[in-house]
């Protein structure tokens, strides 16, 4: 395993369950999770739509109480959204009234930062992921691919040491989300060692998991459990030509293995 | 601002349309000749304005007043209402269902209460007025402040957002486009409350005139009144939509052109 990665840990996710009442039943989305992620560590979560994936994510996020077990950030308990957290979902959500600029602003903004302090930086980061000409621009002017790379420049402005990533590229054709993955990993190599944010990635791609990846966490469904963890031992950085080697293909053939096992995926 | 309505093929089509109508009825009332108390020419209604020509211009000028006043409380009673009703469960239960409830009987019935409770003066008919507006505004204002995406307020959550900058930032200008939908409803359900009123208890107003015009059988009276409601009613609805353009320019129903730039 690469030596930045083994933090300490970051998250502790600790016999996590979570039910959803319902008038037709309660729903188990989570059972007996338990899960580290360590700091600086990039960790994926792949699994069937309907497994529990964003439930994960909300409860890490405090946006969700567990029904059970605990988690924690940073060695405290999570009772409502911690400090130091950004967010990116699968539709980018940004405000139509608003340009590109002010879209990014608008978590400083509710943070009660100067706008002079943090406009800069958001300039910067529009740069870097090459929106440098948009910032005047509405979010309806410009493509799924550039309105997703606002909002993960508007949930990176405030630096924020855990980032949590809803399949923030599931509704991209497939190009754009090439070269959101390669992006996306520069960005987060380019992090000062032990600074280096840690990720907290859901995908239902196994090659995006396994390309991104320090470590990708499988989940099946009914109940939302965790049925394997696999470290990815690729050498970084990961130019996308890692896709054709043969070990990039044997961790996909055996993550795909084991779904297809549980009867998850036909083979 | 005028120039630019009238360059616009939309408002250019309807004056085309309306002149049309009005030689048309010409020349069917110069063809059949009914009798004048059944339907008059435009030329007769005309003439009958030109006759007196300031005395329609006041009435007009109150019952525009009633109804910019009813309208302008509607709007700013019904959006502090919906508020209050999307934030507090017990308001919604409460309130809202009751307004729901409220809003399938025909209000028109209870302006005659407004003259018991209030008198004859203008407080009657800018209260029916209010009253007929008010439902567009709160109902439709609900559902815009509803129609969040819940993945923005998770943001907002995260972000440490407080509730106002949430109601400010997010939630209100996200309603707008409902606001004006509701407003343009509203604000002819304003002028029919105005005339309602009028109605029921008046001295001044075009519905007054139109009742007292009727009482003497004086039917090209009622037309006058009858086509500067109309004109009335059209202007206050496209003033709506200006404003709606002024405000939304970003909203999917005023951009120029569909479709984002690639890449
Ligand atoms: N707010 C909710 N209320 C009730 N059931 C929910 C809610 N959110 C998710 N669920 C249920 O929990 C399960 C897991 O959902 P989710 O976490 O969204 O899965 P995934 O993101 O992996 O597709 C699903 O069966 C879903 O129907
Ligand atoms: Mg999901």
């Amino acid at each position: 395993m690469d030596a930045q990665t083994t933090g300490q840990t970051y998250v502790r996710i600790s016999r996590v369950g979570k039910v959803y009442p319902s008038p037709r039943g309660d729903v188990t989305a989570l059972a007996d999770i338990d899960l580290d992620v360590r700091s600086g560590e990039f960790l994926s979560v792949v699994g069937p739509s309907g497994c529990g994936k964003s439930t994960l994510l909300k409860t890490v996020a405090g946006l969700e109480a567990v029904s059970s077990g605990q988690i924690s950030v940073r060695g405290a308990p999570v009772k409502g959204p911690p400090d130091r957290l950004g967010v990116v979902f699968q539709r980018d959500v940004l405000l139509d009234w608003r340009t590109i600029l002010d879209n990014v602003l608008l978590s400083a903004e509710f943070q009660g930062l100067k706008r002079a302090h943090v406009e800069g930086r958001a300039k910067e980061l529009l740069k870097r992921f090459g929106l440098g000409g948009f910032e005047n621009r509405h979010p309806w002017e410009l493509s799924g691919g550039m309105r997703q790379r606002a909002s993960i420049c508007r949930a990176l402005l405030s630096d924020p040491e855990l980032l949590l990533m809803d399949e923030p590229f599931g509704a991209l054709d497939a190009m754009t989300r090439d070269d959101l993955n390669v992006e996306l990993t520069r960005i987060w190599q380019d992090s000062a060692h032990g600074q280096r944010k840690t990720v907290l990635f859901i995908t239902h791609s196994i090659v995006e998991a396994v390309y991104l990846s320090d470590r990708v966490v499988m989940m099946s469904r009914a109940p939302g459990r965790i049925v394997d963890v696999i470290d990815i031992d690729l050498p970084r950085p990961r130019p996308l030509s890692v896709r054709e080697t043969p070990r990039f293909g044997e961790l996909t053939a055996k993550i795909r293995h084991h779904f297809a096992e549980l009867g998850i995926l036909k083979e | 601002m005028f120039k630019r309505l009238l360059a616009e093929s939309r408002t250019r089509d309807a004056l085309v349309i309306v002149v049309a109508s009005l030689f048309i009825w010409e020349a069917c009332v110069e063809l059949f000749a009914p009798s004048p108390l059944i339907l008059p020419a435009p030329s007769a209604i005309f003439a009958e304005f030109w006759s007196s020509p300031w005395v329609f211009i006041r009435h007009s000028g109150y019952t525009l007043a009633v109804t910019a006043a009813g309208f302008a409380i509607a709007v700013a009673l019904g959006v502090v209402l919906a508020v209050a009703i999307v934030y507090s469960r017990f308001l919604e239960r409460t309130i809202y269902t009751l307004l729901v409830a409220l809003n399938s009987i025909p209000k028109v019935a209870l302006a005659p209460l407004f003259v018991i409770w209030l008198g004859t003066g203008t407080e009657p008919k800018v209260s029916v007025a209010v009253m007929l507006a008010i439902f567009p505004i709160v109902i439709d204002t609900v559902l815009g402040l509803r129609s969040v995406d819940p993945d923005m307020l998770s943001l907002a959550r995260v972000s440490k957002a407080s509730p106002w900058q949430v109601l400010f930032k997010i939630r209100f200008p996200c309603a707008l486009p409902s606001l004006f939908a509701g407003m343009k409803v509203a604000i002819s359900f304003a002028l029919v409350g105005a005339i309602v009123g009028e109605f029921v208890a008046g001295g001044t107003g075009l519905g007054f005139q139109i009742l007292v015009a009727q009482g003497q059988f004086d039917t090209p009276r009622v037309f006058v009144s009858l086509l500067l409601l109309s004109l009335m009613g059209t202007v206050l609805f496209y003033l709506v939509d200006f404003a709606e353009r002024l405000c939304l320019p970003w909203h999917v129903s005023q951009r120029p052109h569909a479709g984002g730039a690639g890449g």
